[in-house]
């Protein structure tokens, strides 16, 4: 207000790297205007391991963990997209009982994804009680992923070929009984949060991202979704026999953090479906195609993408004919994702910030990798 | 797992470097052919020759090893895998639209395991790319990245990935660079490309022209090497910057 004697000044605000809401070593510098956004900038990094260095320092097997570590809530997904650019350098492809366990595992990797996001966006907002319903579901799926594999974070659940392990005694049932817990749970959290004044009303035309921004972004996963476009990778371009089940790609048409929520939303119920569809129908048969003890694809590339719940993951790699990758290429979606929060936050409050950090649903461990 | 990796040492290639794999093979995508035995005895200098793709078994002694070895079935766990890429030619009606447009700017069009690529001169890669972008729909960049070969004369080779969500396709644009030399920045094209570029910068050197921010991402600003090199080895780091940031000797 120019001519009061109350000067206003624009200001800079470090957010981060520590502050709660940023999930994780996320650092936003942000210039204000008062409550007003007028920039920010990422500042990213600090958990930067080196991952695609470290994959040409191993061998094709022994990488097979460290993808876990980059996006550690969904640490299945990530495994599942490596094992397919590996098979797919290899011209191999895993057996049918495999695929249909993988896609179970991968499914109920991806509702606890969007319930750890959830919780944590919902808790970000001020809402605090869906953190522990979230919380309280996820355990069922880490369970699962515990009996099965005896890892519930970081499972290295899968191997090139196939699976380690058989699915234990129960397993069908154990997944069933979560699919009947779970798909009222949804119903319980929509009812805490979908009319929720407050909730409605923070959420509603904030950080819009239209379908052309979200195109020219690169952005992928619910968000683009969330925009109207319906893409998803496990439709276009079917892995793993997605092509069997039978679901739905739910899309929105505003790309706001509402509709990304119920994007999002709809979504844990498709995976409930695809979940129920695969455990009816596990085909008998071996876990493991015929590939060698020592993985050693010929001289040659390419690149493999997959539905991860935060959009496309995709591994570049390239082989030279050895026992290591020439050059293993990780395609993030969080990385990829977090690039659009600037125009996202760009006019809004730095109380929206929050919430817009919040919806891109990161991971900094696999932003930084 | 029970697999002990043996270094494998020499895996460079070995025979001289043929210009083009040109295989004869139509580019038939061949839906997953039974993937070799394990325990395959290999035989020596394994070129499948012009055979059609069918080395469910490997072949006997080959009657006469064809020097000129296509090796369009490529899949023999054998220890003289061919020394490049044994991709075929790609062709439809967008290549023919490129070449029409590009002409000998795009010196190949290939396709490996399925996946069509393009390699073409580094000054046509932005052309192309909003060629790509405005005329044909790839709409969304997914990928930029780079490879590091560093025994060849143009060490770099730069890969962007595009996409198209009406043709539901995929494809790669494959440009080589010399060591030092400037890549133009796709960031006028696609937004995306501003992070992406980034980060092969971050990690390989290569510097991007007409990017709005060329600066590292992922490492410190101040940072000396570019890990991703192949001459780094993995324990390769910058020990002043460690010395005079952290205050320890060394990080390892």
């Amino acid at each position: 207000m120019p001519g009061t004697f109350l000067d206003s000044t624009e200001l800079v605000l470090n957010m981060g790297p520590q502050h709660p809401s940023t999930h994780g070593v996320l650092r936003v510098i942000v210039k204000l205007d008062g409550e007003r956004v007028l920039g920010t900038e990422c500042v990213i990094g600090y958990l930067h391991r080196g991952v695609e260095k470290i994959a040409e320092n191993r061998t094709y097997t022994m990488f097979g963990p460290y993808v876990d570590r980059m996006d550690y809530v969904a640490a299945v997904s990530n495994g599942l997209g490596y094992c397919l650019a590996v098979e797919k350098l290899l011209n191999a492809e895993a057996t049918p009982r495999a695929q249909a366990v993988r896609v179970i595992l991968t499914e109920l990797n991806r509702i606890g994804s969007h319930l750890l996001w959830l919780g944590t966006h919902a808790l970000d907002i001020g809402a605090i009680t869906p953190l522990f319903y979230c919380m309280r579901e996820r355990e069922y799926t880490l369970n699962i992923f515990e009996k099965y594999c005896g890892a519930r974070l970081t499972t290295h659940a899968f191997r090139i070929g196939g699976l380690q392990y058989e699915t234990y005694d129960g397993f069908e049932k154990e997944v069933l009984e979560f699919c009947d817990l779970f798909e009222p749970k949804v119903d319980e959290y929509e009812e805490l949060l979908t009319g929720n004044r407050i909730w409605v009303e923070r959420l509603t035309s904030v950080g819009i991202l239209n379908a052309d921004d979200c195109k020219a972004y690169g952005v992928t996963g619910p968000m683009l979704r969330a925009a109207g476009v319906q893409w998803d990778i496990r439709k276009a371009m079917p892995y793993s026999g997605y092509d069997k089940y039978d679901f739905m790609v739910p899309t929105r048409v505003n790309g706001d953090t509402y509709d990304r929520y119920m994007v999002r939303m709809a979504e844990m119920r498709q995976s409930v479906r695809i979940v129920r569809q695969a455990v009816a129908d596990i085909p008998a048969g071996p876990i493991m195609a015929k590939v060698p003890k020592i993985i050693k694809p010929p001289v040659g590339e390419a690149y493999v993408s997959i539905e991860a719940p935060k959009g496309e993951l995709g591994y570049y790699i390239v082989s030279d004919g050895s026992t290591q990758p020439y050059r293993c290429r990780v395609r993030p979606p969080s990385f990829v994702n977090l690039q659009a929060l600037d125009k996202m936050a760009r006019g809004s409050l730095v109380a929206d910030l929050v919430a817009v950090i919040g919806t891109t649903d990161i991971v900094l461990g696999e932003v930084d990798r | 797992m029970p697999d002990d990796p043996k270094p494998e040492g020499a895996n460079t290639p070995e025979s001289a470097p043929q210009p083009e794999p040109a295989a004869p093979q139509s580019p038939s995508a061949e839906p997953a052919a039974p993937v070799a035995p394990a325990t395959a005895a290999a035989p020596p200098a394994a070129s499948a020759g012009g055979a059609p793709p069918a080395p469910a078994v490997p072949p006997k002694p080959p009657a006469a090893a064809k020097p000129a070895g296509a090796a369009a079935a490529a899949r023999p766990a054998a220890p003289k895998a061919p020394a490049v890429m044994a991709a075929t030619p790609w062709e439809s009606e967008l290549t023919a639209d490129l070449a029409a447009e590009f002409g000998d700017r795009i010196s190949a069009f290939q396709s490996y395991l399925g996946q069509n690529f393009l390699v073409c001169q580094p000054g046509a890669a932005i052309p192309i790319l909003e060629s790509l972008r405005d005329n044909h729909g790839f709409e969304y960049l997914v990928d930029v990245t780079a490879v590091h070969y560093p025994d060849k004369p143009e060490p770099f080779e730069l890969i962007h990935i595009v996409y198209s969500f009406e043709r539901n396709e995929r494809i790669r644009l494959k440009t080589r660079l010399k060591d030092g030399e400037k890549a133009a920045s796709a960031v006028p094209v696609y937004i995306t490309a501003d992070w992406l570029e980034r980060e092969v910068y971050d990690m390989f050197g290569i510097e991007f022209e007409g990017h709005p921010n060329m600066k590292r991402i992922l490492l410190p600003d101040e940072w000396e090497t570019f890990p991703l090199r192949k001459e780094n080895s993995i324990l390769k780091m910058d020990q002043r910057w460690v010395q005079e940031n952290l205050g320890i000797e060394s990080g390892q």
